[in-house]
């Protein structure tokens, strides 16, 4: 993704590098906190994965978006589970959302020069509910209501601007995330495939697959993951 | 001083600098695939190296052993494919016999794209993970900077575009291995037919929790046939205009001849 004028962040990607061209979105709502993400991987001009999955576990109820270098936010992601499964096994506890967005920021902002990784953290846990947390290029650690990024998010500033509601219900925000990426996949090329989702509350992880068939209307129950 | 050497790094950067063109690695510019089938899963290669524009090996190995129920179709730069599924595959047995249990493929892809992590993107290995651990079938993509992929079809290298146009048309969930055979096999055709990079025979491998099966040249659709015609000159075809023999005495008259110079004074060969 090198010869793509238009997105100025891919230019740090290696010649032949694996990127998420990607849209990527985390809401908190009334009972927690939903991810949501495209599923289109490329390699320059070709599609290498049209059902990538782009929302990570890092642990049962703290997830992540991934955009920017495939191997890159793949390393960090499983450095970060490590940790987090080694820390809840120490306190005997499940660890803080904020904790694992400060482990994820330590890595990015220690190794800056060389990765190239966007990611938004976001969890729920027993203290603080849900929450999302942004880590941009440069690993600079943004805590905000909903967080939107890829290349395909430029296109929904607007839309998510104007729509977006403080403690919404469970339902009005799968459709908003649900429309967000609509909209983000119609504009931006390099955005596409099915829309994945992962709702985190109190009762765990549940997650969502919308296919294009239907122009994401229909939730699937099978093969919900890969 | 223990450690690496850069010495040779420097003369190369300066005799690239001079104009001296970089040396050239043997790449399989390839088409591998992948699929899974009920009950097991099947990978297949070409058997085409190349080095630049010339075929270096018409019949070469793609699918390399990992472990006896875990196999590896290798893409990219040779010499990096096939020393690091060596690499793995003995770190591999290693860890298998000091846990005591058979090695995953999950812990395979881990080891190998953690390997190609580190080097970021300096071994060119582009690999297919496939295999049947006692946790089910599994099937990965592994590219040379780090990043993998899980599906239940894939194709690599330069004939994967071929490829995956076979699989995306003919694919279908609940495949036999009858079926996950011919349709892996039909979408390395499609890149030997397709792709100036890959050429040659099938290789295919069939991993089920029972046996693997390694299919070596299992369609050999390009063999080398006697020539139908001969193409050599019949005696006296081209006409003798005249004839003129050289005694060895003369032969001063027509070449000019130099003393071989002694052993002592060699020729100068380094500056």
């Amino acid at each position: 993704m090198t010869i793509d004028g238009i997105h100025v962040d891919m230019n740090r990607l290696k010649k032949g590098e694996v990127n998420l061209g990607t849209s990527i979105m985390a809401v908190t709502f009334k009972d927690g906190v939903i991810l949501g993400a495209d599923s289109r991987t490329t390699t320059g001009a070709y599609i290498a994965n049209r059902v990538t999955d782009k929302l990570t576990r890092v642990h049962d109820t703290i997830w992540c978006c991934r955009s920017g270098s495939a191997a890159d936010t793949q390393a960090v992601a499983d450095i970060v589970q490590y940790q987090l499964g080694l820390f809840s096994m120490h306190s005997g506890k499940p660890p803080m959302t904020q904790t694992a967005a400060s482990i994820f920021q330590e890595i990015c902002y220690a190794n800056k020069d060389q990765l190239s990784a966007g990611l938004i953290i976001a969890g729920w846990d027993e203290r603080f509910g849900g929450q999302v947390y942004q880590i941009p290029l440069g690993g600079s650690l943004h805590k905000q209501p909903y967080a939107i990024s890829g290349s395909g998010s430029t296109y929904i500033y607007g839309y998510c601007d104007a729509n977006w509601k403080e403690g919404m219900e469970e339902e009005e925000a799968v459709d908003f995330v649900k429309n967000s990426l609509r909209e983000a996949i119609k504009w931006d090329g390099s955005s596409g495939g099915v829309i994945r989702m992962v709702v985190l509350t109190k009762e765990g992880a549940d997650r969502h697959l919308y296919l294009p068939d239907t122009n994401y209307a229909e939730r699937h129950t099978e093969n919900v993951s890969l | 001083m223990p450690g690496f050497d850069f010495s040779n790094y420097n003369r190369n950067a300066a005799l690239h600098a001079q104009g001296m063109p970089l040396p050239k690695a043997t790449s399989t510019g390839t088409t591998i695939v992948g699929c899974i089938f009920d009950g097991g899963v099947v990978i297949a290669a070409d058997t085409r190296a190349t080095s630049g524009p010339i075929v270096a090996d018409k019949n070469c190995e793609k699918l390399h052993y990992i472990a006896p129920q875990i196999w590896c179709a290798g893409a990219g730069t040779a010499a990096d494919t096939e020393f690091t599924t060596a690499l793995i595959s003995s770190q591999l047995e290693l860890h298998a016999m000091s846990t005591g249990r058979k090695p995953r493929v999950v812990t395979c892809m881990t080891m190998l794209k953690q390997h190609l992590f580190r080097y970021q993107g300096h071994i060119g290995a582009y690999l297919v993970v496939a295999g049947v651990d006692p946790t089910g079938t599994h099937l990965f993509t592994v590219h040379a900077h780090g990043s993998t992929d899980k599906l239940p079809y894939v194709t690599m290298g330069s004939g994967s575009l071929a490829a995956m146009s076979v699989f995306e048309s003919k694919w279908k969930a609940e495949l036999t291995q009858e079926e996950a055979v011919e349709l892996a096999s039909q979408a390395i055709l499609a890149g030997i037919w397709n792709d100036l990079g890959s050429g040659s025979n099938v290789d295919v491998a069939v991993i089920t929790p029972e046996k693997t099966t390694l299919k070596r040249n299992l369609i050999k659709p390009n063999e080398k046939v006697p020539k139908q015609q001969s193409y050599k000159f019949a005696r006296g075809t081209t006409a003798v205009l005249n004839e003129k023999i050289i005694k060895k005495s003369e032969i001063g008259r027509y070449v000019s001849v130099q003393e071989v110079p002694l052993e002592s004074d060699k020729m100068e060969v380094d500056s």
